[in-house]
C-alpha cells in the first residue's frame, strides 16, 4: 500500500522537507510520519501540521496538493518511487542516486542538484537550473535522467558530467553552460548562449539557434547515437517526430574557449541556412 | 568577569613557569589566575586530565577583505559544513574558511583562546576589526602589511630613516595593528606596477625604486626593533613556494644580523631544488633552515605545516598565487590591488600521492623534529594555507606519536620522502610539555603577550583541560573544559557560554610632524581623505594596547 500525504495547510513560507523521501519513511506508521521534523522558515515543525497522512510506507510515496513551497522532496533517495500530484518546490530530488520521482505538475528551480542516478519526470514546466551545478561547485549532475515535458528555465544542465536531460518545450538561456559531458536534448527552442563553456558532451536541439562565435560548424550528418536516444524519449512520451528521427543534424563544435570537444547538434531542416 | 574557580587534581603543563605535568591546583579570581580562591569557589575536578594554558595561534588568516573573498569564492565549502547555533552560540558556516562566528567557536572548541590574523592591508584594517569584533571567545589582533608601501619606499630611498620609522609607527597606530608584516617585499609592488613582474633575488632593484628587498627588509627590522614592538617584524620571505628558495630565506635571516625577526610559515620557504622534467622540482632544505634558527636566538619562526586534505591558499603574495594557480586546477582570484599590498586566493587540496604536496608535508614535520628550541619554532599550518586549524590535533599526533607518523610516511609519495630528511629524524617524539610550548607558551612569548600562554599568578585565566588519551588526535580535538578569562566556555565538551575576547594592538610613539609628510601623499594618491583613514577607538571596543618596551619602561618608572 502506498503512503499518501495530502497537503491540508499550505505553508506561508517554504518548508524544508527532505524527510519526504522513501528511504526516510520506510517502516514508519502514518502516525510516525506525521511526527517527522521539518524546518518551516526559521522554525521547527512537524509534517503532520501540513499533511494528512494515510496508508503506510512500502517504498512508494504519493504527495497531493499545491507543493510549490515544499522543498527537497525526494532528497537523497536511492530507490523507490515518489509521485507528486500538483506543483512541487525547489531542490526536487537533491542528491538522489536511484529510484524515480514523477511530478504531475510544475517543478520549481534546481531540479536534481547533485544527482548521481535515478530518474526525475516533470510533466509540466521546470524552473531554472535543472540538473545544474550548485553555486561554487564545478560539477552538476553525475548521472541519472531528468525528463521535463514542458519548458525549463535558465542554465539547464550547467556543469553536468553524465546523464540525460530532456526538455519537451523551450529552454531559456545558457542551456548546457560549462557542461563537462552528458546529453541535453531540447525539443523546443534554445535561448541565448547555449553551450557556453562547453567542454564535452552533446546539446541537441530541434529548432534554429544562434550560437556563440566560439562554436564552429563542422558537418551535417546523422549522428548514430541520436536515433536510439530519440526512440527512447518517444517511448517515454516525448513528441519525437519522424523528421527528428530521420533528419540530418548540423554539428557545431565548441566551446573554443574551453576544450572545444563538445557539440551542439541542430536539426538541419530547422536550421536557418546551412553554411557552405 | 568570571567568578572564582578552582581546578584541582589535574596534571599541569605550564612551560613558562617550568611546570611539567605536576599535579597542582589552579585558582582563578576575576578572570585571572590567582594564588588562591575563596573556599566557596566552584571546583573543577581534573583528575586524569591535562591542564594547559589556552592555545595561542601566532599566524593564521581569519578576518579581513581577503578572508572574506575566500569565503565568497567557495560557497560549496560552506554548504557541506553548516555550523548550527546552540543555546549559547551563534550559527555560521565552516569549511576551510569558516564564517567569523564559527571561526571563534571552532578555535575555542580546540582549546585555543588567542589567534593573530597575519596579513591585513592597511586600507582593510577597518573591515578586519569589524570581523574580529564578530569573532567570539578568542583574543585576537592582526599584522599590517607595510612591506610594499610606496610612501615608506620613498622615505627609505631618500635615506630618511628617522621619518621612515615615524611613518611606520603612524601606520601601526592608524590601523590599530599588532605588528608590521612584510610579504614578498618588493614583489607585490612590481607585480602591480610592472605587468606581472616579481622579485627573485634580494639584491634585485625594485622596479622604479632605488631599493632592493634586502634594504627594505633591513630597514623594517631596524625600525621595529627601535620602536621596541612587543612582536618584531613578521616576515613572509620572497620566493614563497619556489624550488631553491631556502637560500633566499637564509639570506633574509642573515639580514637581521642579531636583531629580532620572525619568519612566517617557514616550511613554504625551506625548499632546495633538483632538476625535474619540465622545471626544477623542490627538495627539502629543512636541515639548513632549522640549523640556522637553532644557532641564532634572535630569529623565531612558525612552521606553516602542510596537512593533507582541503585547504585554501590565501596570501598577500599576489605573484605567488599567480604562479600556483596552474596547480590548483579550478578557480583562483587576485584582488586588493588597489590596497597598499595585494592578495590572491586558490582553493586547494593537498594529496599524499603528489610529490610536491608530500614533500611539503614532510618538510613541515622535519622542521619541528629538527628544532632544538621549541620556544622559537612554533606551531602553525598558516591556516588555511597549509590546512585548516581544525587539523591541529592531527598535526599534534604526528609530532607526539612516532608509530602513527611512520604509518603515514608509508602511504605518502615515497620519492618525496627520499628528497626530504624526515627518515633521519623520525625517532623524536614531542612531549606534552613541548606541545604546550609550541602551541601556547612559545607563541605568547614571541608575541610579547605577558598575560598569555601561561598559568602563573596574574595571567589571563585562559585554561584548557583535556582528557588524557593515548590517541593524541582524539585528546586534542575535544577538550573537556575551556575557560576564557575565567568564564567556563566549554564544559563536558559543550558550549556553556559565549564571550567576547580582546583585540590586541600597539600604539608606538612617533613624532606628530610625520603627518605633514604623509598627508600630501594621501592628497595625491589615495581615494580616501587623510583624516578619514585612521581607524578610531570605536572599532576596538574590547581593545587593549600592548606597550612597546619604551612605554613599558616609562610606565614602570612612573609607578611609585
Amino acid at each position: 500500500m502506498t503512503l499518501e500525504l495530502t497537503l491540508h495547510t499550505a505553508p506561508a513560507v517554504p518548508l524544508e522537507a527532505e524527510v519526504l523521501s522513501p528511504a526516510r519513511l520506510s517502516g514508519l506508521s502514518g502516525r510516525d510520519v506525521a511526527k517527522l521534523g521539518v524546518v518551516y522558515g526559521n522554525q521547527r515543525a512537524e509534517l503532520g501540521e501540513f499533511f494528512r497522512v494515510t496508508g503506510s510506507a512500502n517504498g512508494e510515496l504519493r504527495l497531493t496538493g499545491d507543493l510549490s513551497r515544499i522543498k527537497q522532496v525526494g532528497a537523497g533517495m536511492a530507490a523507490g518511487r515518489v509521485l507528486v500530484h500538483g506543483p512541487v518546490g525547489m531542490h526536487l530530488g537533491a542528491g538522489m542516486s536511484g529510484g524515480e520521482i514523477i511530478v504531475e505538475g510544475d517543478a520549481g528551480d534546481w531540479v536534481g542538484p547533485d544527482m548521481t542516478g535515478g530518474r526525475i519526470v516533470v510533466r509540466g514546466n521546470a524552473g531554472h537550473m535543472v540538473g545544474s551545478a550548485c553555486r561554487g561547485s564545478a560539477v552538476g549532475i553525475r548521472g541519472g535522467e531528468i525528463l521535463v515535458f514542458g519548458s525549463a528555465g535558465n542554465e539547464v544542465g550547467a556543469g553536468m558530467r553524465r546523464g540525460l536531460i530532456a526538455v519537451g518545450g523551450d529552454c531559456a538561456d545558457f542551456a548546457g553552460v560549462n557542461m563537462l559531458a552528458g546529453t541535453v536534448v531540447v525539443l523546443g527552442s534554445l535561448g541565448w548562449r547555449a553551450g557556453a563553456g562547453l567542454r564535452r558532451g552533446s546539446i541537441v536541439a530541434m529548432h534554429p539557434a544562434e550560437l556563440l562565435p566560439t562554436f564552429s560548424y563542422s558537418c551535417t550528418y546523422q549522428p548514430p547515437f541520436l536515433r536510439p536516444y530519440l526512440h527512447y524519449l518517444r517511448r517515454l512520451g516525448f513528441g519525437i517526430t519522424d523528421a527528428m528521427l530521420d533528419g540530418t543534424y548540423q554539428r557545431w563544435c565548441g566551446d573554443a574557449v574551453e576544450l572545444n570537444r563538445g557539440e551542439v547538434l541542430l536539426l538541419d531542416a530547422a536550421a536557418p541556412s546551412a553554411p557552405n | 568577569m568570571g567568578s572564582s574557580l578552582r581546578i584541582i587534581n589535574g596534571r599541569v603543563y605550564d612551560p613558562a613557569n617550568g611546570v611539567d605535568g605536576a599535579v597542582r591546583d589552579i585558582c582563578i579570581r576575576d578572570g585571572r589566575i590567582a594564588a588562591d580562591a575563596p573556599p566557596d569557589a566552584k571546583t573543577i575536578d581534573a583528575r586524569g586530565m591535562v591542564v594547559m594554558p589556552g592555545g595561542v595561534d601566532i599566524h593564521c588568516h581569519i578576518a579581513g577583505p581577503k578572508v572574506n573573498l575566500a569565503r565568497k569564492v567557495q560557497p560549496e565549502d560552506h554548504r557541506r559544513d553548516v555550523h548550527p547555533r546552540t543555546r549559547f552560540t551563534r550559527s555560521g558556516t565552516g569549511g576551510t574558511v569558516p564564517s567569523t562566528f564559527a571561526t571563534g567557536y571552532r578555535y575555542a572548541a580546540l582549546g585555543y583562546t588567542a589567534a593573530m590574523e597575519a596579513a591585513v592591508t592597511p586600507l582593510g584594517a577597518r573591515h578586519t576589526l569589524e570581523e574580529l569584533h564578530d569573532t567570539p571567545v578568542i583574543d585576537k589582533g592582526f599584522y599590517v602589511l607595510v612591506g610594499n608601501s610606496v610612501l615608506l619606499y620613498r622615505l627609505l630611498q631618500e635615506g630618511r630613516r628617522e621619518e621612515f620609522r615615524h611613518a611606520l609607527a603612524w601606520w601601526l597606530n592608524a590601523t590599530k595593528a599588532y605588528a608590521p608584516k612584510l610579504v614578498n617585499p618588493g614583489g607585490d609592488e612590481l607585480w602591480k606596477g610592472q605587468g606581472h613582474g616579481n622579485i627573485t633575488r634580494l639584491d634585485d632593484k625594485i622596479g622604479p625604486f632605488d631599493l632592493t628587498p634586502s634594504t627594505v627588509i633591513g630597514a623594517f627590522i631596524e625600525a621595529a626593533n627601535e620602536l621596541g614592538l612587543p612582536h618584531p617584524v613578521h616576515i613572509h620571505c620572497n620566493n614563497l613556494g619556489h624550488s631553491g628558495n631556502a637560500d633566499t630565506t637564509l639570506e633574509t635571516m642573515r639580514i637581521a644580523d642579531g636583531r629580532r625577526a620572525h619568519i612566517a610559515h617557514i616550511q613554504f620557504h625551506s625548499y632546495g631544488s633538483v632538476a625535474g622534467k619540465s622545471h626544477d622540482n623542490p627538495t627539502s632544505r629543512a636541515r639548513d633552515i632549522a640549523e640556522y634558527i637553532n644557532t641564532h636566538p634572535n630569529i623565531s619562526a612558525d612552521v606553516g605545516a602542510v596537512m593533507f586534505g582541503r585547504a585554501t591558499i590565501m596570501t598577500a603574495d599576489a605573484p605567488a598565487v599567480y604562479m600556483l594557480r596552474q596547480f590548483g586546477g579550478a578557480k583562483w582570484v587576485n584582488a586588493d590591488t588597489e590596497h597598499e599590498s595585494g592578495c590572491g586566493i586558490i582553493p586547494f587540496t593537498y594529496q599524499d600521492r603528489v610529490y610536491t604536496n608530500a614533500l611539503q608535508w614532510a618538510i613541515g614535520l622535519e622542521l619541528f623534529l629538527l628544532s632544538d628550541d621549541p620556544w622559537r619554532m612554533v606551531f602553525s599550518t598558516d591556516h588555511p594555507n597549509g590546512g585548516s586549524f581544525t587539523s591541529y590535533p592531527r598535526l599534534i599526533r604526528l609530532l607526539m606519536d612516532r608509530e602513527y607518523r611512520k604509518e603515514q610516511m608509508a602511504v605518502v609519495n615515497q620519492k618525496a620522502l627520499e628528497h626530504s630528511g624526515l627518515r633521519d629524524c623520525q625517532d623524536r617524539e614531542y612531549s606534552l610539555y613541548e606541545i604546550a610550548i609550541v602551541t601556547r607558551a612559545g607563541p605568547a612569548r614571541l608575541l610579547g603577550l605577558a598575560s598569555k600562554g601561561h598559568l602563573g599568578v596574574g595571567a589571563d585565566a585562559d585554561v584548557t583541560i583535556y582528557e588524557e588519551d593515548a590517541d593524541k588526535e582524539k585528546m586534542f580535538a575535544a577538550p573537556r573544559y575551556v575557560l576564557k578569562d575565567g568564564v567556563v566556555i566549554i564544559e563536558d565538551h559543550e558550549f556553556r557560554a559565549d564571550h567576547e575576547g580582546r583585540v590586541y594592538h600597539v600604539a608606538p610613539d612617533y613624532d606628530a610632524g610625520i603627518e605633514q609628510v604623509i598627508e600630501p601623499f594621501f592628497d595625491d594618491y589615495y581615494t580616501i581623505q587623510f583624516r578619514n583613514y585612521a581607524v578610531d577607538d570605536r572599532y576596538v571596543p574590547h581593545g587593549e594596547v600592548v606597550p612597546t618596551m619604551q612605554q613599558a619602561a616609562a610606565a614602570g618608572a612612573a609607578r611609585p
